[in-house]
């Protein structure tokens, strides 16, 4: 939960760290949809983006060390509509299990 | 949603016969899983539309630091304007037409003597409505952590030497309340159209991790 200096992890301003980085990557379209879906679903009342930093938070620091951010935001997304009762759980595993069906590559399995 | 797949597809083609995005050959990972199901569970139930989904990203992807510098070029060459900026930053840019959502946005000046740098120690707010999307160096643990400790070393990291006599002020950003830097306008550029100026302000020198280019 906390570090012993009473923050949480995600509260990292002043910490030490290492040298930056420059690397940059172009966006992938599933991460721009990504993007787009929680812009929508905060315009549409579904979820506000303090529930999506929420569960970003919630998850802890090994899913910020070990998962990109764009994975993180569709983890959080979900968490959220789930909690909002736009589908449930069960909805969401059929889904992911026909859309594991359709291909082994995210363009074969982008459209239902 | 129903779709007429022809039975056979070229090599490297879609179904569609168009060529696949570079990085849609990759396997398919459990997120990206969990994106088509979100994306498609929200369209089954009516809560977005597909064509809701593509506007957005095409607005996001119309987004650039082309936006926030046409703002910045106009603060250099109508004082007026300038002082509305700096008074509330999201209705000026309105003003010139630019979306900025809900955000409150806060322009803060660089002068002779004040250098401004903006960070999210929290996450990775940015004025992503004026810059576009982030860079990723914005997002990393290295950034959100040593730019309010030590501005001046992270600036030198990014090329950035600063004199003594000029004073850091390092701002962090929430989710509500977002800062854009407002460089300094470059000498030598007296006489200078606004859309000349422009093409001088890049978008490190709107968060402050770099100057605007020299004409």
């Amino acid at each position: 939960m906390s570090n012993t200096d009473g923050r949480r992890w995600h509260d990292m301003g002043g910490k030490e760290a290492g040298p930056l980085s420059f690397d940059q990557h172009d966006f992938a379209l599933w991460e721009k949809r990504v993007d787009a879906l929680m812009v929508l679903c905060g315009q549409k009342g579904l979820f506000s983006v303090d529930g999506l930093r929420r569960a970003l938070e919630d998850m802890g620091e090994d899913a910020f060390e070990t998962m990109s951010y764009y994975e993180r935001w569709i983890a959080a997304t979900n968490q959220n509509l789930l909690e909002a009762g736009a589908y449930t759980v069960q909805e969401l595993g059929e889904k992911m299990e026909e859309v594991a069906g359709r291909g082994p590559t995210y363009g074969e399995a982008q459209d239902g | 949603m129903p779709h007429d797949h022809p039975s056979h597809s070229h090599e490297g083609m879609s179904p569609s016969g168009h060529p696949y995005r570079e990085d849609n050959d990759a396997a398919l990972t459990y997120w990206q899983r969990m994106e088509i199901a979100v994306r498609e569970l929200l369209i089954e139930k009516g809560l977005v539309s597909s064509e809701e989904i593509a506007r957005q990203i095409d607005a996001m992807d119309a987004r650039s630091p082309a936006n926030g510098a046409a703002v910045v070029a106009r603060a250099w060459t109508d004082p007026d304007f300038k002082e509305r900026l700096l008074q509330d930053a999201s209705a000026a840019s309105r003003e010139m037409g630019f979306d900025i959502g809900p955000l409150h946005l806060i322009a803060v000046e660089n002068t002779d003597t004040t250098h401004n740098l903006i960070v999210c120690t929290l996450c990775s707010c940015y004025p992503r409505n004026l810059l576009g999307l982030p860079p990723d160096w914005y997002k990393t643990r290295a950034y959100r952590s040593r730019a309010v400790i030590e501005p001046r070393a992270v600036l030198r990291e990014f090329g950035l030497e600063l004199p003594d006599d000029v004073q850091v002020r390092v701002h962090d950003s929430t989710a509500d309340m977002r800062y854009i830097v407002l460089p300094a306008r470059p000498a030598g550029t007296e006489g200078m159209s606004e859309e000349q100026l422009a093409a001088l302000v890049t978008r490190d020198s709107m968060i402050g991790t770099g100057l605007p280019r020299r004409p």
